[in-house]
């Protein structure tokens, strides 16, 4: 067992020694003190197992056992912008990583306000080293978490979003990921940070998407910032090829007043572990996290929201929603701090489970831990199924067994697929549900 | 049109309906009356196809068709339509989106062109003009927060859209006052045609002053009791269901 672990920690140690030699001079930076530590860290850490609590439900041994490779530096002409057209907005600005490698030439940033960066990060490390540095890695933990430490270590690219003060950037931003497949199976670790001014507003779309469907894992850690009285949407769309691993760490720090949004939607992968911490580390703020997943098949999505009420007068609410069919399971942990200081806390939990096939199961645990008296939290967990006496009624109208559980299910993600404010995004999306569905239906139907 | 031949049907074991016999043709109006509890919710759920009744025994023809052979849907398709005494919410489904999915898949099964949005909405117009329905109920959920009312509207509504061979009414008039009630019975009367036919199901006499029925029959503890005409139903009111004992006890040992 322990033999194990340290032949693992010997191979990420030695393709992180190889990274370090690609890196050439710029191993005395800051950053790369921060890669040293984090791959340190690691070493002593090794992967998780159920037994640490956070990952009791979700074994995520196959990617321990995985020697993934670091993906290659991706060739222009491998992809393009035909192959990525169905996962591409128009009127956004775009920046797309391939197998977590930046791409210029699929990228497409339209003139921005003065001052504002909507950049790959290592373009922002090199021209802008003091405001990355005064928060790159400053809310992201890599000391307790093995995901984000090796994230660390092989921090090298990703996207930087900065809007000052009192810009509201009209057109959404778009960060799309595109595993591309490769002869090996790759790992990418992706690194995003994105800092909001005061009174700032950023609208803000991630998508995890594959153009094949192989084996490889995404191992994103997202950082945000957001300054007083600034406002971001964060829509997040996951879809990865059903042998692939997802990873993806999110972590908002949230200043006075201001509002952060996320919609988390996941089709998940092989595994799908989605992890979102936001801290409301000041008076008046306001934080939503809405998410749906869908899994058929033998998938695993793991759905770890922790909302850290720190300071007084913040609301949170939070919905999320998991559509599970086959033999797929589901994670709901949902933490909900509020902190001593933090009186006329209000925050609201809601976690719905539709189950469609006997064989789909989920593990939701709410997890309120209140030390303050003068507060409003609530929670409620539901697993069910879909409701008999709903689907005779459309049946006796003429409609078909099948259209009729279908237009149910829809329904049930319906309320956190109207909260998507992007339309094409929410187009995208009512497409993919569909198709999810039709998956499910077969693959039930061919057992 | 509808052949019911010594129906039997139960929940878990529990009887229901024991030995319904009951005969319609086109044309024709039949009013099902009887105390609570009677069985009248069960027949008419077990011939829209509710799979929550087990028929343990006897048949059911439509239109020469065997009926418990057939999926709810392809029922409604040929043409039988319920209208729910509780008709269920469906949260995050309109009604304007149900109705068309169900009125396609009708024309569809006819062999009939599917209907465009546009049309879709031309031709509920002139519907909901008939039943004088609030056009705001179309964009809401499926009965969501309907009062009472709407909702036995609602029903009457969608029949008026799917225009059924055969419709089961099922206490429709609960719940509505007098003027609403009037509505309904006109939009049901302008619905009759030689073509069709129409299962009154009530236990009050008042919704049969609107809707003329040409026969009654009287269901007590799940078997037909009595039938007669539309005088039946007056009698009853006089008289009350338990005028009606007597005769069940002559049917069972009659039988
Ligand atoms: N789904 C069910 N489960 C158990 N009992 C039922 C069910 N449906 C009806 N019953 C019982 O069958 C009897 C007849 O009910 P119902 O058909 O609703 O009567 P009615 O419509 O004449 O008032 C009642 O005693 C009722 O409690
Ligand atoms: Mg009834």
């Amino acid at each position: 067992m322990i033999q194990t672990t340290e032949q693992k920690n010997n191979w990420y140690q030695s393709n992180f020694e190889m990274f370090e030699k690609s890196l050439n001079g710029e191993s005395n930076s800051s950053t790369h003190a921060l890669r040293r530590n984090a791959i340190a860290r690691f070493n002593e850490m090794g992967f998780p197992t159920t037994k640490n609590e956070e990952w009791r439900f979700t074994n995520i041994a196959p990617i321990a056992k995985t020697n993934f490779k670091p993906a290659l530096s991706y060739a222009a002409n491998q992809v393009a912008l035909k192959d990525i057209e169905p996962f591409v907005f128009h009127g956004t600005h775009r920046l797309v990583f391939i197998n977590g490698h930046f791409s210029k030439e699929l990228s497409s940033v339209s003139i921005l306000p003065k001052r504002t960066f909507v950049e790959n990060l290592a373009t922002a490390l090199k021209n802008s080293p003091e405001l990355v540095g005064k928060h790159l890695a400053k809310y992201s933990k890599y000391d307790e978490n093995a995901f984000t430490a090796l994230n660390a270590a092989f921090l090298k690219d990703g996207a930087f979003i900065y809007i000052p003060d009192s810009i509201v950037l009209e057109q959404p931003v778009h960060l799309l990921y595109v595993s591309a497949g490769s002869e090996d199976t790759v790992a990418s670790h992706p690194r995003n940070l994105i800092i909001t001014g005061k009174h700032s507003q950023l609208s803000l779309v991630e998508s995890y998407v594959c153009l094949t469907e192989d084996s490889y894992l995404t191992n994103v850690v997202t950082e945000i910032v957001l300054g007083e009285h600034s406002v971001v949407e964060h829509d997040k769309l996951q879809i990865e090829s059903e042998k692939a691993y997802h990873v993806g760490t999110i972590h908002v720090y949230q200043q006075g007043k201001s509002n952060y949004t996320s919609n988390s939607i996941s089709f998940g992968g092989s595994i799908a572990r989605n992890t979102i911490t936001a801290v409301l580390d000041a008076e008046g703020s306001e934080c939503t996290l809405n998410g749906l997943s869908l899994a058929t098949h033998q998938q695993l999505v793991d759905n770890h929201t922790t909302i850290d009420h720190a300071k007084p007068h913040c609301n949170s609410h939070e919905l999320y929603k998991s559509i599970l069919d086959g033999k797929s399971k589901g994670v709901f942990n949902g933490k909900i701090f509020v902190r001593k200081d933090a009186q006329k806390t209000d925050a609201k939990q809601t976690n719905k489970t539709l189950l469609l096939s006997d064989e789909a199961t989920i593990d939701t645990k709410p997890q309120l831990e209140i030390f303050a008296d003068d507060v409003k939290c609530t929670h409620g967990a539901t697993v069910g199924q879909l409701d008999a006496e709903q689907i005779f009624y459309l049946r006796s109208r003429g409609i078909a067994l099948t259209t009729a559980k279908d237009i149910l299910t829809f329904a049930f993600a319906g309320d956190v697929v109207a909260r998507v404010h992007i339309e094409p995004l929410k187009e995208q999306l009512e497409a993919l549900i569909h198709a999810r569905l039709g998956e499910g239906r077969q693959s039930r139907d061919t057992q | 049109m509808l052949e019911i031949k010594n129906l039997h049907a139960g929940v878990n074991g529990n009887e229901i309906l024991n030995g319904v016999n009951l005969t319609v043709k086109t044309g024709e109006v039949h009013a099902i009356m009887g105390p609570n509890g009677s069985g009248k919710s069960t027949l008419a759920q077990v011939l829209a196809g509710r799979e929550a009744y087990n028929v343990t025994e006897g048949q059911v023809l439509y239109e020469g068709k065997d009926l418990l052979e057939m999926a709810p849907e392809d029922r409604a398709r040929e043409g039988l339509f319920l209208a729910f005494q509780y008709p269920v919410e469906i949260p995050g489904v309109s009604n304007m989106y149900f109705l068309k999915a169900a009125l396609n898949s009708i024309r569809k099964y006819r062999g009939q062109e599917e209907m465009d949005a546009v049309d879709f909405l031309a031709f509920n117009k002139q519907r909901m003009k008939f039943l004088e329905m609030d056009q705001s109920l179309l964009n809401r959920p499926v009965n969501e927060g309907f009062s009472g009312g709407e909702k036995k509207r609602n029903e009457i509504f969608q029949m008026a859209v799917l225009q059924p061979k055969l419709a089961i009414l099922d206490e429709t008039d609960s719940g509505l006052d007098i003027d609403a009630l009037r509505i309904v019975a006109d939009g049901v009367n302008k619905l009759r045609s030689k073509e069709n036919a129409v299962i009154v199901v009530t236990h009050y006499q008042r919704l049969l002053n609107y809707i003329i029925p040409d026969f009654v029959h009287v269901l007590v503890d799940g078997r037909i009791v009595k039938s007669g005409g539309k005088e039946l139903a007056l009698e009853l009111e006089e008289k009350g269901y338990d005028w009606t004992k007597g005769e069940n006890e002559k049917a069972v040992v009659s039988a």
